[in-house]
């Protein structure tokens, strides 16, 4: 059964968990024996070995590592980690199925409002959303369940054993709504959408489906196979995908709705990478962190018969602290980098990326240069880098967004030896469709803007969601996008 | 999709391609360039649009054989499909009547020099064409600049058709001798760059279409990126032209060479493999 982002709510939880079989599991085992578990340890590959591969770190749970770490989860009766899960998932509901061994059920729940759970479950930092929220965390100051393991055990689950399910559609009503963009907003809209009985064909720039997650996440985060899975759902759900098509090159949004396309979803992404605009930064070797990874990710380069090139690199300097940056440094270290830094201008404590990643680079051997800050790249010959120079920093008052101001200290300034600099600084908002659409209202950061409540832009029938209004942001964001947006785009098309 | 529907070389080394590609052919005008990749390990290249047929729906590509995507796409045959064809990308070509144009083509450069020469010429230029290759073998497409040309200079480093010379002497000698009010110049990085220089100490106005690497091609990734103007610009999306004088073109010819030793390596073991196969 589908819900839309409109459809659940406090009524309806009640009414599941009202239901026998919960009530049953509920007096099974006490709470008080509950709380007394201890929360799993997922299995990660030792980093001496998995620097040397790409195979994904975390090894995933076993049915008993599963069900004993369902078990703690108490059932509440106001379950507060659903509101810390930005596309609304039953959390309660799919934990309770895992506990009482039905499996199947449990991936069933999470694809009644997750389109992608083998995505979400790998690549939300579910440490500062729903597992930040859970009872434990809040009230009892313990370890949350691992709400995040659980969804991804349940998922690859269902993939293992062949046994996906497809979502259940409501009946097709022929209306065509165009998606623009076939990441993680695009693919949670048309999701949703095709769910809702519309006819979806998702328009993609690239050659690949899937966006960041194919082209920006690595394969030991998330490998491109269980993308292509969770996309072939959607295929058989009846959306279309067309590649190689730019929108407002290939042709531009009024094409389409000649075409009779009656709502549209930009989720175009923020792929615009940033540079630093620092002396040196156009030599040979520095690339944007989005040119790294999409060569390795995206064009297989290093991986043998791939013609796309990429420079492995022996000191590799990452510019910048999120998970972006992270993803890069451990590419590089797993690509042979004798040395992998982190070079991050504030506090380790300041750094935007999951702890989790943090954490897996640390022990993987990378070099975290905190407080620490480009100011130039040099070369010795032929316009190569060869050395950067790095200023160090101190952290001042705080600035607007309430972080403390990283200040140069005069004179700290020093050399080191690097052949590859990645810069992954941020990014921001691809401004093709902005700049072939002037009436849709751009922010002044280039981000659109849209109503808060349906995500709609400021030209009627057009929606947008994700990094496009949000700048940099993570993928469960985006997916929660894409599934407002259905919803707005789903009220907008029945009041026509 | 994307299928090849007519092919011809156009001397040793370069082909000319048809494909089959409505959409990109419908929207194309003088100056787009597509991205281009064959098979599913290739990579992805750019490539300027030289023509259109935008009543049977196709697009032309003239492809020099320098490397191994150039090589991999010319062994394709009529009937064959492209993996890959993304376009039209980039800003097209600004045409405006202004006068007299010097339009300037080195190698392969010529290629996408051609569309616009006929637009310039459309728009009531007088145009003045000068094309410049290593030698008569190396130079293309002279009968089809001949329309749109009101005059036509071929220069030859050996002097084995056309005058002996390179092409910024016989730009020179023109500049000599006529008004220009514009130039465009395409063609290696290097040829551009002192192109530029000539017509700079002129004072005349000069647009270079660049021809940085690029992978995705629409902003993403900032691998064209160049310093014009003192500020950096992604080819792909702020160009392929730009104004010469404010081109950085050292920097150009460097970053060109990002790849140079792994290009060479690839292309000798393609060429060893496929003469393997023969």
């Amino acid at each position: 059964m589908f819900l839309s982002m409109s459809e659940f709510n406090q009524e309806y939880l009640k009414k599941e968990r009202d239901q026998q079989w919960r009530v049953d599991l509920r007096e099974s085992l006490k709470q008080k024996d509950r709380v007394k578990i201890e929360r799993l340890k997922m299995p990660e590959q030792d980093p001496r070995v998995r620097i040397k591969n790409n195979l994904e770190v975390n090894s995933g749970l076993t049915a008993e590592q599963a069900v004993t770490e369902a078990q703690r989860c108490l059932d509440c009766v106001n379950p507060t980690c659903i509101e810390g899960c930005p596309v609304n998932i039953n959390i309660p509901k799919f934990i309770k199925y895992i506990e009482a061994r039905d499996f199947l059920k449990a991936a069933q729940t999470l694809k009644e409002t997750n389109a992608l759970p083998a995505v979400c479950g790998r690549v939300c930092p579910q440490e500062v959303q729903c597992e930040l929220t859970c009872f434990y965390t809040q009230k009892l100051k313990k370890s949350p369940v691992a709400i995040g393991n659980l969804e991804r055990f349940a998922a690859d689950y269902e993939r293992e054993t062949k046994q996906i399910s497809v979502p259940e559609i409501k009946k097709q009503n022929n209306i065509k709504v165009a998606v623009i963009g076939s990441g993680p907003a695009g693919l949670a809209a048309a999701g949703d959408l095709a769910k809702s009985g519309y006819s979806v064909t998702v328009f993609e720039a690239l050659h690949e489906i899937g966006g960041v997650l194919k082209y920006g996440i690595p394969e030991f985060r998330l490998p491109n196979s269980i993308v292509d899975m969770e996309i072939d759902i959607l295929r058989k759900m009846g959306v279309f995908f067309i590649r190689d098509f730019v929108v407002g090159k290939t042709s531009d949004i009024n094409d389409l709705q000649k075409q009779g396309y009656k709502a549209f979803f930009i989720g175009s992404g923020a792929g615009l990478p940033r540079f630093m605009n620092i002396p040196g930064e156009n030599l040979i070797g520095i690339l944007s962190a989005n040119e790294y990874l999409t060569r390795v990710n995206l064009m297989g380069a290093t991986k043998p018969g791939y013609d796309t090139p990429v420079h492995p690199g022996k000191n590799v300097a990452v510019i910048g602290g999120g998970n972006t940056a992270m993803d890069s440094v451990r590419t590089a270290k797993r690509l042979g980098a004798e040395r992998a830094m982190i070079i991050y201008r504030r506090s380790l404590e300041e750094m935007p990326a999951r702890k989790e990643e943090i954490h897996h680079a640390m022990e993987e051997g990378i070099e975290f240069n905190i407080l620490q800050n480009p100011v130039e790249y040099l070369s010795q010959k032929d316009g190569r880098v060869s050395r950067m120079r790095i200023q160090k920093m101190e952290l001042g008052e705080p600035d607007e967004s309430g972080r403390r101001k990283p200040v140069p200290i005069v004179g700290s300034e020093y050399l080191i030896d690097t052949d590859l600099v990645i810069v992954s600084v941020g990014v921001s908002p691809n401004p093709l469709i902005p700049k072939q659409m002037p009436q849709l209202k751009v922010t002044r950061w280039g981000t659109l803007e849209v109503y808060p409540e349906t995500l709609e832009t400021s030209i009627t029938g057009i929606f947008a969601g994700g990094d496009i209004v949000r700048g940099g942001a993570t993928v469960i964001l985006a997916m929660g996008d894409g599934r407002k947006a259905a919803a707005g785009i789903d009220q907008y098309l029945k009041n026509l | 999709m994307n299928k090849i529907v007519e092919k011809e070389y156009l001397s040793q080394n370069v082909a000319r391609l048809v494909i089959h590609a409505p959409l990109i052919a419908e929207k194309r005008k003088a100056g787009h360039f597509v991205i281009v990749r064959t098979g599913e390990k290739g990579e992805r290249i750019p490539l300027t649009i030289s023509s259109t047929d935008k009543k049977k729906g196709t697009i032309t590509l003239i492809i020099q054989r320098v490397g191994v995507t150039s090589c991999k796409l010319t062994d394709l045959n009529v009937g064959d499909e492209i993996t890959d064809v993304v376009g039209p990308l980039g800003h097209h070509t600004h045409i405006e009547k202004v006068g007299t144009v010097l339009c300037a083509g080195g190698g392969v450069g010529i290629a996408p020099l051609l569309p616009i020469v006929e637009e310039m010429h459309k728009a009531g230029n007088r145009i003045i064409t000068i094309l410049a290759a290593r030698s008569k073998e190396y130079l293309i497409l002279e009968k089809e600049m001949v329309p749109y040309s009101d005059q036509l200079i071929i220069m030859t480093d050996d002097g084995s058709y056309g005058a002996k010379g390179l092409i910024t002497q016989g730009m020179e000698d023109i500049i000599r001798k006529e008004k220009i009010d514009l130039s465009i110049v395409i063609g290696p990085a290097v040829m551009m760059k002192y192109a530029s220089i000539l017509t700079k100490k002129y004072n005349i106005p000069t647009i270079a279409s660049l021809n940085t690497i690029m992978v995705d091609g629409t902003g993403m990734c900032g691998a064209c990126r160049l310093t014009v103007g003192g500020v950096t610009r992604f080819v792909c999306v702020d160009g392929p032209e730009f104004d010469a004088h404010q081109v950085d073109f050292d920097e150009l010819i460097i970053r060109l060479g990002a790849y140079k030793n792994e290009e060479s390596l690839a292309y000798s073991e393609f060429r060893k493999t496929t003469l393997a196969e023969k």
